[in-house]
């Protein structure tokens, strides 16, 4: 709450903002009423329209599962490793945009008008921004990605890369030191400054038309330069639902999985049997947590389980780093951003490159997937930036979460590589990435190879579904906020409905099957968003350079 | 017996409003009590306002008008800025009334049916320390 002067009961005024003058007034397209005894407040047509397509959707992967994944299954790929180039190419020209507003005059423009203040600590902010964007994936890939990277047997290595392998699985011990720099340096890369300038471009062109612009709060409003009125018309709503829909099969679909990955990992360390009992309960019990957060609010819900999460996440990183050598990781962070600097110019050339598995089955893969996700997590970062400027919000969404990253792959991808070294014999990460890929047990791996596994592979299992609480319920955020035309103080029965939505969502796949190919289906979302983030840059220039600074 | 009346408002839904904003009016010019309108916005824009500044200017403006024509005494308005409105609501109303010392809370209120769960002014009577008044819109 931000309240300035008790004697006038006026908050201090925000300052000067450029408002656009439009005849749209908010919520003049939304329908209000009640059914029994819930109130609702919803945007038409994108609300029924983004509904309706979900269970279409789902019906269609249901009856026809076979022909659901075989299209699905081709069609990711396809794009992929079709418009490599494309992905490629669009990320850094994501990145330099927004580097160029750091240096830029117009970094100086703040969000929310000239004399706004923010609303959130830097501490409660940081762990928003992770928890909603990233925070799941950390868990899935840290050991994943630069284990998988520095013993690849399948020709997928970044750059082509040499093996620190013979062909018997021997270690080469001349290799190690380059192919771990290398495993780095290319993981780091799918998580520092391309991912964080995506989600920075969607997330500063909605604060931007909202908190300076006096647009409504949904993903329509970054296109009024290039749209003008339309935007209200049919291009929003058909801009606005593809968002709805990307987002809700996004969670729904990560749900589904999660839960197959938590339900293997509670079978690895407790011998909890894997089944489809065990995963709908862990759907229900996520989506149940997720509920009573939105029902307690941002400030009550969302932003103490990011923060929780965020304490959990430091504890489990700090025991990483001292007991696999504080000494070693350290150097091996110095190294690893040694590495990224020196290998992402190479990495994220577009062009003329020959090591196809690495660039279109990962690189282009991650790109698309954080492109599918930008609406979202762009969205939510928007609603909690107000009163930052553009400057110190690029630093602090691509700077900062970028060192993270790099730090966090260098202490859990460094341990997992330190046992692949030491005991190439009976390592368990090798054992699990490399021999049997089975990717979502190579975190507890790891954590083998460290002392008090058995703690530790716990606190991962809880940080694995407090991670997906926060992602399923600031996203439920999102997606009512989208579906009620901009308004964020919607009946709160909205939320519930699409947090629960969600959660039926991921059972029905579960059950039915359909995940996979419908996961697949989110990604290639991806391509027609690059275009649309493309579009952005130009209307935050746009935006901006009307701002007074 | 009364010295100040807050009477939360929705200007969003002003219209069921009416008999609360009348009632409220009548009691502060029969105890001379000054009357706080307050309002809850989000920061982003809403039907409302742009920008929470434009809601408080709003909140003024409809404050005086509102006074002058029912009769009542003088009034001011007091503008709360929440991150998450629809869930911080009746949390704030309470706040605003213990921080503004108002010793009544005038507040409109629909009729409940059977399976109600969210009654703003139900809530606000259940923990304000000060005297509550709900005025049905009917």
């Amino acid at each position: 709450m931000t309240d300035e002067n008790l004697d006038t009961g006026i908050p201090v005024p925000e300052g000067d903002t450029d408002l656009i003058e439009t005849d749209y007034d908010i919520g003049q397209d939304n329908i209000e009423g009640r059914v029994g005894p819930f109130g609702f407040d919803v945007h038409n047509p994108v609300f029924m329209i983004s509904g309706l397509s979900v269970i279409a959707f789902v019906a269609y992967a249901l009856i026809a599962p076979t022909q659901a994944a075989d299209f699905f299954g081709w069609l990711r790929p396809a794009l992929t490793s079709t418009f490599d180039w494309f992905f490629l190419s669009a990320a850094n020209i994501f990145v330099l945009f927004c580097l160029l507003l750091i240096v830029l005059p117009l970094g100086k423009v703040r969000l929310g008008g000239a004399d706004a203040t923010p609303d959130y600590s830097y501490l409660g902010w940081f762990a928003m921004l992770f928890a909603a964007g990233m925070g799941i994936g950390l868990m899935f890939f840290g050991v994943l990605e630069p284990a998988y990277y520095f013993g690849t047997p399948w020709g997928d290595a970044p750059l082509g890369a040499i093996r620190p392998f013979d062909e018997d699985g021997n270690l080469i011990a001349a290799n190690v030191q380059e192919a771990r720099r290398m495993a780095l340096a290319a993981t780091s890369y799918h998580w520092a400054l391309h991912p964080w300038a995506i989600y920075a471009v969607v997330a500063l062109a909605l604060a931007l038309f909202s908190f300076n612009k006096g647009l409504p709060l949904s993903i329509r409003s970054a296109f009024y330069p290039i749209l003008g009125e339309r935007v209200w018309g049919w291009w929003g709503h058909a801009i606005d639902t593809v968002a709805v829909f990307a987002t809700l099969f996004g969670l729904a679909t990560s749900l589904g999985l999660g839960a197959q990955q938590a339900n293997a990992g509670l079978n690895h360390i407790y011998g909890i049997p894997v089944g489809i009992n065990t995963q709908v309960m862990l759907i229900i019990g996520i989506t149940a947590i997720a509920l009573v957060s939105v029902l307690r609010g941002l400030d009550g819900g969302v932003k103490v389980l990011s923060e929780i999460n965020m304490g959990l996440a430091i504890l489990l990183l700090l025991f990483v780093l001292f007991a696999a050598g504080a000494g070693v990781i350290l150097t091996e962070f110095g190294r690893g951003l040694l590495a990224y600097a020196q290998e992402v110019i190479p990495l994220s050339n577009p062009i003329g490159r020959e090591d196809d598995g690495y660039r279109e089955g990962w690189t282009a893969f991650y790109w698309a997937w954080w492109i599918s996700w930008s609406p979202f997590v762009g969205m939510f970062i928007a609603r909690v930036s107000r009163g930052r400027t553009v400057r110190e919000f690029i630093t602090c969404v691509l700077i900062i979460p970028s060192l993270v990253c790099i730090f966090w792959m260098a202490v859990f991808g460094g341990a997992a590589i330190n046992d692949m070294v030491t005991n190439t014999e009976d390592s368990a990460v090798m054992a699990n990435v490399i021999t049997n890929y089975s990717p979502e047990l190579s975190l507890f791996a790891m954590l083998e190879s460290l002392p008090l596994a058995s703690i530790t592979s716990t606190l991962g299992i809880v940080l694995v579904i407090v991670f997906f609480v926060t992602s399923s319920d600031s996203g439920s955020l999102v997606i009512d906020t989208i579906t009620a035309g901009g308004k964020i103080d919607a009946p709160v029965p909205q939320r519930v409905f699409w947090c629960t939505f969600e959660g039926l969502v991921a059972i029905a796949l579960l059950i039915g099957g359909g995940l996979g190919s419908l996961q697949a289906m989110v990604i290639s979302t991806g391509l027609p968003f690059t275009i649309v983030l493309l579009l952005m840059c130009w209307a935050i220039f746009q935006g901006l350079r009307s701002e007074p600074r | 017996m009364f010295k100040r009346i807050m009477i939360p408002v929705d200007l969003a839904h002003d219209g069921n409003l009416e008999r609360a904003l009348q009632v409220a009016c009548d009691l502060s010019a029969h105890y001379g009590a000054e009357l706080v309108y307050v309002g809850v916005t989000g920061e982003t824009p809403s039907s409302v306002a742009h920008t929470p500044a434009e809601f408080a200017a709003k909140l003024e403006t409809f404050a005086k008008e509102e006074t002058t024509a029912r009769g009542g005494g003088s009034a001011r308005a007091h503008t709360i800025t929440a991150h998450d409105p629809a869930v911080e609501m009746d949390s704030m109303l309470e706040k605003a009334a213990g921080d503004l010392g108002a010793d009544l809370v005038v507040m409109g209120s629909h009729i409940p049916n059977r399976f109600d769960f969210a009654s703003h002014g139900g809530r606000v009577a259940s923990h304000a320390t000060c005297s509550v008044m709900l005025v049905r819109d009917q």
